[in-house]
């Protein structure tokens, strides 16, 4: 049955243009393409069996890509199951997840990947890639069969939660993925230098008593991981980076021709750790006017949402990570959506599991940063679409003929709420909880099939 | 699965006299408030004088003390307090509870509250528990120490301590002396004493104090010292902090004779204090180690006044969350 999406700017992240016009798909993949506004009377609308959908002052981008997101299954599906995550990255405008091994058993067996991809198969609502778990139960010992994984499917690999600890595995690694042409994902911290952290070290984590996380955990981790990538001739992807220091070490890197990539989470550069202080922050802006700006003084302190691993850094921070994402330093935007239980979450700050779940937020988050004049709207969706597609040694997502069809309706003005009650994802671990936010996914099409459509 | 809407609670009751509800932290008390408790805890301090020290401010209320930690001042001294004010008291510590089954921190607390608590006294060693109490409790949360976060009636006491000695508190210079970055009484003591106009000035190793300009971005007036004997002769109260043996181990400190070489509360130190200065500990203490037993015994040292000081300064405290206090 053909669906016909009318009059929305379409974008185009390979030659980076906008353009109303409206796009036809049948089976599954993009059949024609309309520019300009299409008639009220053109033929094509009233063709037997097609669904129009207008999307005038809409915009139609390609499935967003999100290369970094936990989906908890299998063993922890009280978190998030395949199913739920996925549902919830339609919601958020993503088509196609790569999901990291921390689950129960890591995934570090071929039955593993075949269990991550049936059920993604039976959910529909994205394509899910699974990125294996770099040494068996990502215990940092033995190399896990990285060969099968990756025949099986798997599409990288990863100890992510946390580095692979001794240097000379983590060696190995970088040997096999050389030879297997995937990236690793490093988690970089040192942890002893983060040991029994409660959020990020600075003047909030002295004022409320909670142990630190430097700063220098995450860059001595990064420095080592490009140091053994660059000793391997490897290649090295940056999980999460919310540092200043990453940034500068990533980008001296690639400046001398290291193959690292980074990436980006909305939540380390639209939110810092003030948040922690929630309204005990005399300094925050206590508006939240949507697209604009986010209230942090509507939380209480110590709200456990706000724990994530790497913790919430200062502003300055958050300003280097999004310069980094503008400046090609850091690739491409991954939301790290980590869902966990109230179980998880309820109890004493330092006690909580780390975790922000992010999909169904990173649009509107990353449109505020737009509204803010801070990054261009073309480049945001790069960053989302075209960059983590090249990372996964993926062709240009656009909308051609041909194409298929993943798609993303944005209403780049619609003003909704963050609610626990409406978020599809099992984990309502957001400290967003309650905000106005601008901008939505209002449909989002995975192969044709509609995977989300807003009421 | 949904989760409840987090019922917002605010410290105080958000009426035009702003009474307040919880007590968590000394952050959120201006100087006029931490003057209207000392105020409240001198006649506080009479009322313990009496030949039958009760009045009736709490009677029918019941407060618990939930301790998470070991403590025997702090312990006590709030039973002793709510004692004399007519409340129902009960104590429940993690040794020998639930909590040794694994209940968590909010079904202890809901429990509490099933029973009919009205004010919770709790001490947790980590950094922010009280708040996660007060979010899941509809009476009232004294924190008594969490973690190296807060103190607030430890600091309160201090100050009126102080104050009952030297008088106006505006001015006078304090100096702090030992295991600062872990330490919830020197965080509490920051906030009350910078409030009420005196100056600090933080000594200690540097491990034991971290980064300085964490320290200054919250307190920007905030001094810090190396060097104990260059400050001491303008010290008018010398306040000495635990020093955990721990500390050692974790390779913050080369060895305890070093630290009490330089660090120590000695007599000879002492002698350098101005005349009406005086020294101060919130206890335990390690004698021979932060502080040496001639110099807690000398009379300089208000250390058991500071003890005593603490039962009146937390009648005032429970006295202001009775909902009797005005202003």
């Amino acid at each position: 049955m053909p669906t016909l999406i009318t009059n929305g700017t379409i974008i185009d992240p390979d030659t980076q243009q906008m353009s109303i016009g409206s796009i036809l798909v049948d089976n599954g993949v993009v059949t024609a393409r309309y520019e300009g506004m299409l008639p009220a009377d053109a033929t094509v609308r009233t063709a037997p069996g097609t669904t129009v959908i207008d999307a005038t002052h809409k915009l139609i981008s390609p499935g967003f890509i999100d290369p970094h997101v936990h989906l908890r299954e299998p063993g922890e599906e009280h978190k998030e199951t395949i199913a739920t995550g996925t549902r919830a990255a339609a919601a958020g405008g993503y088509t196609v997840v790569a999901c990291m091994p921390n689950t129960r058993p890591a995934i570090d067996s071929v039955a593993v990947v075949q269990h991550i991809r049936t059920a993604a198969r039976r959910a529909g609502f994205a394509e899910v890639l699974p990125i294996a778990a770099a040494t068996i139960g990502r215990a940092g010992k033995e190399l896990s069969p990285m060969r099968e994984l990756v025949d099986a499917g798997a599409i990288g690999f990863s100890d992510d939660g946390v580095p692979v600890g001794d240097p000379a595995v983590m060696r190995n690694v970088f040997e096999y993925v050389k030879m297997l042409d995937v990236p690793y994902f490093g988690h970089c911290e040192d942890m002893t230098l983060s040991k029994g952290w409660g959020m990020h070290e600075g003047a909030v984590s002295n004022r409320l008593g909670l142990p630190g996380y430097p700063s220098a955990a995450e860059e001595v981790g990064i420095a080592r991981d490009i140091a053994l990538a660059e000793l391997t001739n490897s290649r090295l992807h940056v999980c999460h980076v919310s540092t200043a220091g990453g940034v500068a070490l990533i980008r001296a890197a690639k400046a001398r021709g290291v193959n690292v990539t980074g990436e980006a989470s909305p939540h380390h550069m639209t939110l810092s750790d003030r948040w922690v202080l929630g309204w005990l922050d005399e300094q925050a802006d206590a508006r939240n006017e949507p697209g604009m700006s986010l209230n942090s003084t509507t939380r209480p302190p110590y709200d456990t949402n706000t724990r994530v691993s790497p913790p919430l850094r200062s502003e300055a921070d958050c300003v280097a990570v999004l310069q980094g994402l503008l400046d090609g330093t850091l690739d491409f935007v991954a939301t790290d959506h980590a869902p966990h239980s109230r179980v998880d979450k309820e109890v004493e700050y330092r006690l909580a599991m780390a975790g922000i779940t992010g999909i169904e937020t990173a649009l509107a988050s990353m449109l505020m940063l737009v509204n803010q004049g801070r990054i261009s709207l073309m480049d945001l969706i790069v960053r989302m679409t075209d960059a983590p597609a090249a990372f996964l040694g993926r062709g240009t997502t656009a909308l051609r003929i041909g194409a298929r069809a993943d798609i993303t309706v944005i209403d780049p003005q619609l003003v909704w709420t963050v609610e626990a009650s409406k978020l599809f994802s099992l984990g309502k671990n957001t400290p967003l909880l309650g905000q106005k936010m601008r901008g939505k996914a209002v449909l989002t099409m995975y192969k044709g099939t509609i995977t989300h459509q807003e009421a | 699965m949904t989760m409840p809407a987090v019922s917002p609670f605010v410290p105080w009751v958000p009426t035009p006299n702003r009474k307040r509800r919880h007590v968590l932290d000394l952050d959120d008390f201006s100087e006029a408030e931490i003057i209207d408790v000392l105020d409240a805890a001198t006649s506080m301090k009479e009322i313990l004088g009496r030949s039958v020290p009760q009045v009736p401010i709490l009677r029918g209320r019941t407060v618990v003390n939930v301790f998470y930690e070991e403590s025997t001042r702090t312990r006590m001294s709030f039973e002793l307090a709510a004692r004399t004010l007519s409340a129902s008291t009960m104590s429940m510590t993690a040794k020998g509870s639930s909590v040794e089954k694994g209940e968590s921190l909010i079904d202890t607390i809901r429990t509490i509250q099933a029973l009919g608590a009205d004010i919770i006294v709790i001490r947790h060693g980590e950094s922010g528990a009280p708040y996660l109490a007060a979010q899941h409790f509809k009476g009232s949360i004294i924190n008594a120490g969490d973690g190296r976060h807060a103190h607030p009636s430890q600091a309160l006491l201090d100050l009126f301590t102080i104050r009952e000695r030297l008088g106006e508190l505006k001015g006078l210079n304090a100096t702090i002396v030992g295991d600062i970055l872990h330490s919830r009484v020197a965080r509490s003591n920051i906030w009350g004493m910078l409030r009420c106009g005196m100056n600090v000035t933080l000594c200690a190793p540097s491990t034991l104090i971290g980064d300085v300009r964490m320290w200054q971005e919250t307190f920007p007036t905030l001094k810090i010292s190396y060097d104990l004997d260059a400050i001491i002769p303008d010290t008018d109260v010398l306040m000495g902090l635990r020093l955990q043996k721990e500390r050692m181990q974790a390779g913050l400190l080369p060895a305890l004779r070093e630290y009490s070489t330089y660090f120590g509360i000695s007599q000879a130190r002492i002698d350098k204090l101005p005349d009406h200065a005086i020294v101060m500990h919130p206890g335990p203490m390690n004698e021979g180690v932060e502080i040496m037993p001639e110099a807690a015994d000398s009379p300089r040292s208000v250390i058991e006044t500071q003890v005593t000081n603490g039962v009146a300064v937390r009648m005032a405290l429970l006295y202001r969350l009775s909902g009797e206090a005005t202003a």
